[in-house]
């Protein structure tokens, strides 16, 4: 039996260039570079290491998206997946986390699967919740933050470290994985690879395909909705304030009661006692924000 | 109607996708080693297996050797983007390569399923050895003799110049089998670094390109048997020849890549240096130099890939395209270091910044594989032939 391993990837902007809002509020992908989300990299590592391990096994690599996100497929094409399938609609403009592992779990299943692999986020929306979204979806378990994957006998086993302790976890397939980043380097694609991509065949499904109406999905069926957003703004140079005996009010301003607990700093602070005297002009950080 | 969205002289998509693989390991892996493997010298290991495992260490090879298969034009890009961080570890692919021509030229079948997928796979590296000490232009003024015995052959003498050796497993080397047949009288040999006789003078301690191992080859009675005969009995320069007019693609695409990597240093450089209030890019003179620069490495661009070009079909034009774009593109690597050293001032001069090891490597593209000089008559008899 081949084992069936979908790997879900996201096609987001470059996060080296320009990244804005479109006026919806929504992220504008036309302006900026798109590119496979690095953190779906891993999952694809993942799932060629599993397949390589594998007797018999195929990696279809699943994405949603507009029309460029073909070339995120077409990266993990190259770096040695099977196949890919591109669920495109323009109904799906705005759709946001719920929306997607609905389209996500009706690919899915479509195609059919014994292990779903996800990124533990996406770049962009860095939400997080998409494979626990997906597997509930899907009724099936989930596994995720794995650092380590393997596939055996009809289980799938990883590790997953927090910030306590170390869990050994199995589950029986089928199943949703989400890997992170600690999981092992991704790939280079090739020239080899990328020539024996073109060949690779890419399926392309809108919304009617896989039985889902243009309501529950897009900017209408959302379940959250971005009211508003505003660049973050450009880091100013910070002043420098030279300690004369009042750089404590300087920095709080007089009379506001964190002058005096600069003041009290001043005095027993680590950074100043670390150093086994007293510097004549402390200049403690100024908070920026 | 003249369709307005493609045109034949821009390149498919896909070499875009070649670049971009290539850009993302030189410049993840390579490009933060490039001044440590300059500053330490030999061989560099660690980017050989870096380039083996993403597949860019010997580009070009057939398939059905197991090679990835890309033309020639890729396989320019592939060296021009590893030499753009690391002129160094594109020597690898430039070896590899002038092991792989002559085989793929003049080689039996047998012969090429002996030593491709090796090459392919990234187990044994090549070398290529015509040049001795009183042989460098003068080709066919060498000495070195492959003598018939039996049904082997005993090669002595000496070889000068040769990058890899002592690393490389496969040589092709080239040695006089018939000392009265002149320029016919020499052939070409597959020599394996195992083989008895065999011996390597030290490396040699040069301007650039340190993180590359050049040696002598010393034959004494290295008996090799009969079947180590690539191409014809006196046919050896002809095959020498015929390499050339691919491998210098090669190094014009090495050449290109330098300049373009002296070109990003000193792009970014000039925009960060301050210099009477503003940054130094804001002054036309520094502009016209930047100008100069790009407009030469694209000019230098474009002469390698349509050599590449002729390489891909093997166009009887190659010889003239070989020699110019190597020629050229040297010639603009030059140029192109040198003005980044400049505009980089004080800075440029230390090796606390890159362009002064592109400068130094940049200058045995204007002499190996032929000199400029030669590059130049390899032309002008192409000319003039045609009168």
């Amino acid at each position: 039996m081949t084992l069936r391993i979908v790997v879900c990837v996201k096609y987001v902007p470059d996060a080296t260039g320009d990244r804005h809002f479109a006026e919806d509020l929504t992220v504008d992908r036309d302006e900026a570079d798109g590119l496979l989300s690095e953190l779906d990299e891993y999952a694809v590592e993942q799932a060629l290491r599993v397949k390589e391990a594998a007797d018999d096994a195929e990696v279809t690599v699943l994405t949603v998206g507009p029309e460029d996100a073909v070339d995120a497929l077409r990266k993990a094409l190259s770096m040695g997946a099977d196949k890919g399938i591109h669920v495109e609609d323009e109904d799906l403009h705005g759709t946001d986390a719920l929306g997607t592992s609905l389209v996500l779990a009706k690919a899915v299943e479509k195609t059919g699967y014994d292990l779903v692999l996800c990124g533990m986020a996406s770049t962009d929306g860095a939400m997080g919740v998409l494979p626990a979204m997906l597997a509930e979806r899907l009724r099936v378990p989930q596994m995720t933050q794995l650092s380590e994957v393997a596939v055996d006998g009809g289980k799938v086993t990883g590790r997953r470290d927090s910030d306590t302790a170390g869990e050994q976890l199995e589950a029986s397939l089928p199943a949703v994985v989400a890997v992170t980043d600690q999981s092992g380097e991704a790939r280079y694609p090739s020239f080899k690879g990328i020539v024996a991509a073109k060949k690779k065949p890419v399926e392309e499904w809108d919304l009617a395909e896989l039985d889902i109406d243009a309501d529950e999905v897009g900017l209408e069926g959302a379940y959250s909705l971005v009211e508003d957003a505003a660049e973050r703004p450009a880091r100013t140079a910070g002043t420098i304030v030279t300690d004369e005996g009042e750089g404590a009010e300087q920095l709080a301003g007089p009379g506001h009661r964190g002058a005096g607990r600069l003041a009290r700093c001043r005095r027993r602070c680590l950074a100043c006692r670390g150093g086994r005297r007293l510097v004549p002009a402390h200049q403690p950080s100024r908070p920026d924000r | 109607m003249t369709d307005h969205t493609t045109t034949p002289y821009l390149l498919p998509p896909m070499y875009d996708e070649f670049r971009a693989a290539a850009r993302t390991v030189a410049e993840k892996e390579l490009g933060p080693r490039a001044a440590e493997v300059d500053a330490r010298g030999g061989f560099p290991h660690d980017n050989y297996a870096t380039l083996t495992a993403a597949g860019l260490h010997a580009p070009g090879i057939p398939e059905e050797y197991g090679g990835d298969g890309v033309d020639a034009l890729a396989a320019a890009i592939a060296v021009e983007e590893v030499a753009r961080v690391c002129a160094s570890s594109s020597t690898i692919q430039t070896s590899n390569k002038l092991g792989v021509v002559p085989l793929l030229l003049a080689g039996t079948e047998e012969q090429r399923r002996r030593y491709l997928p090796e090459v392919a796979a990234g187990e044994a590296l090549m070398a290529y050895a015509i040049s001795e000490r009183e042989a460098g232009s003068d080709v066919a003024a060498m000495r070195c003799r492959a003598a018939a015995d039996g049904d082997d052959w005993v090669l002595d003498g000496v070889k000068t110049w040769i990058t890899s050796a002592g690393v490389a497993m496969y040589l092709i080397v080239f040695a006089v089998t018939d000392p009265d047949a002149g320029s016919r009288g020499i052939s070409a040999f597959v020599v394996h670094a195992d083989d008895s006789g065999i011996g390597y003078g030290e490396p040699e301690r040069k301007m650039g390109l340190k993180g590359s191992v050049t040696r002598e080859v010393y034959f004494d009675g290295c008996r090799i048997p009969g079947d180590r005969l690539l191409g014809e009995r006196g046919r050896g320069l002809r095959v020498a020849l015929g390499t050339l007019d691919h491998t210098r693609v090669s190094v014009g695409a090495q050449a290109l890549g330098i300049a373009q990597g002296a070109l990003d240093t000193a792009v970014g450089y000039v925009q960060e240096r301050q210099q009477f209030g503003k940054a130094i890019a804001d002054f036309q003179g520094v502009q016209f130099m930047l100008a100069d620069m790009a407009m030469k490495v694209e000019s230098a661009r474009q002469m390698v890939y349509a050599a590449a070009a002729r390489s891909c079909v093997a166009a009887p034009d190659l010889t003239y395209f070989g020699a110019a774009a190597k020629c050229l593109a040297s010639d603009v690597a030059m140029a192109v270091t040198t003005d980044a050293v400049q505009l980089l001032g004080g800075y440029g001069y230390t090796q606390d910044f890159p362009a002064e090891r592109m400068m130094r490597d940049a200058k045995i593209t204007q002499i190996y594989e032929g000199t400029n000089q030669i590059q130049r008559i390899v032309m002008a008899r192409k000319l003039l032939q045609t009168r």
